[in-house]
């Protein structure tokens, strides 16, 4: 069967569990529909928590960056696992005891007023949204570069599956067919990087292959790495951090708190019967989002060795990486690299005409480096190489059949269509019953609400389509954004819900706010204001990255520390919270009398 | 609902695991894998400097084993204040 066919039979099939799942899962009540009825076992709680956090990000573009980053890259793998200590302990179990369907439903009952729960659904709809836009053109670029059709045709198909399963199974259909997508995923991830442990180092598990000795040598596979990317003048990759040591740690810790008070995961966690359970749900949420975060460095460090053997045949050798025969002629490069040259991932120009590839860092600041390319004649480095390639052409680099490859399209797609689907879950959520039965409709029927939230679902999943199709030129950026909300508004104010009892609603309320703006206003300074060009202001904070050399990515630990500032001066000079509040906050901290989450107001 | 149990004594002995274990927590990724990262690279774990080691694989092993720990541990709380679920 040739490579085309293989990858429609593997994605078809599972399109069709997918399919499948909707049929069976259907939601017949709010309960089912937002929380799917709360009987979700921890453990498929957790491994649907895995699938609604490993985003198209995760899956394509992670390995790469760590590829690229080297040891600095570990930031994402520390900032979006860590986050799920800070979710275990300080917000999931409480969150749910106090038994909502809504992460503003909460922030509006505990700080009693609709004020706040307007700020928390503002919150959460621009988080979402933004982070979702990146989904969608993720279903697009993988439909588009493994099944060879447009990617406006991948977006319209990816729309069509989401809307079987999550309009008409809500969170119920979400959470067996994320379970079903986790399974796809993780398989997608890790056989590839079995295959190259296995080639490299002998070692069948690539966690302690990235820690072993090469095939048939006594260096080890990190020291080989490190010497050849610093002969060929790129940072070591076993030390090379992001920025300074300061901006690695705040940016680490943004993730942190991000990860924590992203809404459409803390949702997740309303689905468990019990608090214990919500609570032994994290860690199983953090096992199986760990078989692929405990991957990835592996195959960045692989996939990295693999590519520069590729075109560089002293890698292998052990020889002279500057010697004139070790570039492979462009000629005989692998057919894998002519394929991905026509998605325009990865370029060749020959730039001192010699016929032959020569990849190295021309910017570096390593002076022996920079001397041994001027000396062989090297004008300039021949190759660009997209992050994404990395995971994508991984099975191809590493030699693997067809079926594997057909694999990680599937893989692909499943990353990006059950975060899709949280994502969708948690905006829908947030209309029908923040907005639309929260502040304009209180007497809403139960049937009526249902409906309500599968239309909104309908029309969320339409304008998340249709700003796939037409990404706004800030779409790059706007991840780091997401995490900048949560960690600076969402998160403080469900944590000072729960752990401080006399936390008013004027403090949480000028905390949010405070954290936002001050978030908003440092990464707009960057990058414009609402992404538009030409209107940053970075003259007026005095440069780029200027507070503490910190970039606008990391900014949402600060944000955070605003927002807890604010929020506890105002309460001091404000009146504490009414009795019943703080018996609520009580009851909340106390597992006994847990019941399946409902939605009265 | 009205609560005859230690309530002040449950919360008291709930931040007293949290504190733990974000002690631990913190010493592990921010510690380990990000402010002394260059001194542990002294140290080899197999292939791995140890610094970069904490950074990319040992901080999620250990974050995984403290969420078990944590769940544990407040089942303990829970029954000793008797305030567990039925």
């Amino acid at each position: 069967m040739d490579l085309q066919t293989t990858i429609y039979l593997v994605v078809g099939l599972s399109f069709a569990l997918y399919i499948g799942i909707a049929i069976w899962a259907r939601a017949g009540s709010t309960s089912e529909f937002y929380a799917a009825g709360g009987s979700v076992p921890p453990v498929m709680n957790g491994m649907a928590t895995a699938a609604d956090w490993m985003s198209a990000a995760s899956f394509i573009s992670m390995a790469g960056l760590i590829s690229n980053m080297g040891y600095g890259g570990g930031l994402f793998l520390m900032g979006w696992t860590g986050g799920y200590v800070l979710l275990a302990m300080l917000l999931a179990p409480y969150l749910r005891k106090f038994g909502k369907f809504t992460v503003p439903q909460f922030i509006g009952d505990r700080f009693y007023s609709k004020t706040a729960s307007t700020v928390a659904v503002l919150c959460l709809l621009t988080a979402s949204i933004t982070y979702i836009i990146g989904q969608m053109t993720g279903v697009g670029v993988a439909f588009s570069r493994f099944l060879g059709v447009s990617s406006e045709v991948g977006i319209y198909v990816g729309m069509g599956i989401v809307f079987l399963y999550a309009v008409f199974g809500g969170m119920k259909g979400i959470t067996y067919t994320q379970v079903a997508q986790y399974i796809v995923l993780i398989a997608a991830y890790i056989i590839p990087a079995i295959f190259i442990s296995i080639s490299l180092t002998g070692n069948p598990i690539p966690q302690l292959g990235l820690g072993s000795t090469m095939t048939g040598t006594d260096v080890s596979l990190l020291a080989k790495l490190d010497m050849v990317v610093t002969d060929l003048g790129f940072g070591k990759y076993t030390t090379t951090t992001a920025g300074s040591t300061l901006n690695m740690f705040v940016y680490t810790m943004s993730l942190m708190i991000g990860t924590a008070g992203l809404p459409h995961v803390i949702m997740r966690f309303f689905t468990v019967p019990t608090v214990a359970a919500a609570r032994s749900s994290a860690g199983w949420a953090l096992v199986f989002i760990a078989l692929l975060y405990t991957t990835a460095p592996a195959v960045a460090a692989m996939a990295k060795l693999n590519l520069h053997g590729t075109v560089n045949t002293a890698v292998k050798t052990g020889g002279d990486l500057y010697a004139a025969e070790s570039s492979i002629l462009a000629e005989q490069r692998p057919d894998w690299m002519k394929r991905w040259e026509k998605t325009g991932l990865l370029k060749f120009e020959d730039k001192n005409g010699d016929g032959r590839i020569q990849y190295y860092n021309d910017k570096t600041k390593n002076a022996d480096a920079a001397a041994k390319a001027t000396a062989a004649g090297w004008k300039g480095n021949e190759l660009t190489v997209n992050a994404d390639i990395i995971v994508l052409a991984n099975p191809e680099i590493a030699l693997l059949p067809n079926w594997v490859i057909a694999l990680v399209a599937a893989g692909g797609l499943a990353a990006a269509l059950s975060t899709a689907a949280g994502l969708l879950m948690a905006i829908s959520a947030a209309v029908s019953h923040d907005l639309v039965k929260g502040i304009f409709k209180p007497d809403i029927s139960e049937k009526g609400e249902l409906l309500a939230g599968k239309i909104s679902m309908a029309v969320a999943i339409v304008i998340s389509g249709w700003l796939g199709l037409n990404p706004p030129g800030f779409a790059a950026g706007t991840v780091a954004l997401a995490f900048g909300i949560a960690a600076s508004s969402l998160f403080p104010a469900i944590m000072m819900g729960i752990f401080s009892k006399k936390m008013n609603k004027e403090g949480a309320i000028a905390g949010m706010l405070a954290g936002l703006f001050v978030t908003l206003f440092y990464v707009f300074a960057h990058k414009g204001i609402f992404f538009i060009k030409g209107t940053d202001f970075l003259p007026m904070i005095g440069g780029a990255n200027s507070f503490f050399g910190i970039t606008p990515e990391a900014f949402g630990a600060i944000g955070a520390l605003v927002n807890f500032a604010v929020a506890f001066t105002v309460d001091k000079f404000t009146k504490e919270p009414p009795e019943h509040i703080q018996h609520m906050v009580e009851a909340v901290r106390i597992p006994r009398g847990s019941k399946v989450v409902d939605g009265a107001h | 609902m009205k609560y005859d149990h230690d309530v002040q004594g449950y919360w008291k002995a709930t931040l007293g695991l949290l504190t733990k274990i974000m002690i631990i927590w913190f010493l592990v990724s921010f510690g380990a894998g990000i402010l002394f990262a260059d001194v542990l690279n002294g140290i080899k774990l197999g292939g791995y400097p140890l610094g970069f080691w904490f950074a990319h694989q040992g901080s999620m092993y250990i974050f995984i084993a403290l969420i078990f720990w944590y769940a544990k541990k407040m089942g303990d709380i829970d029954r000793e204040f008797d305030v567990h679920e039925d």
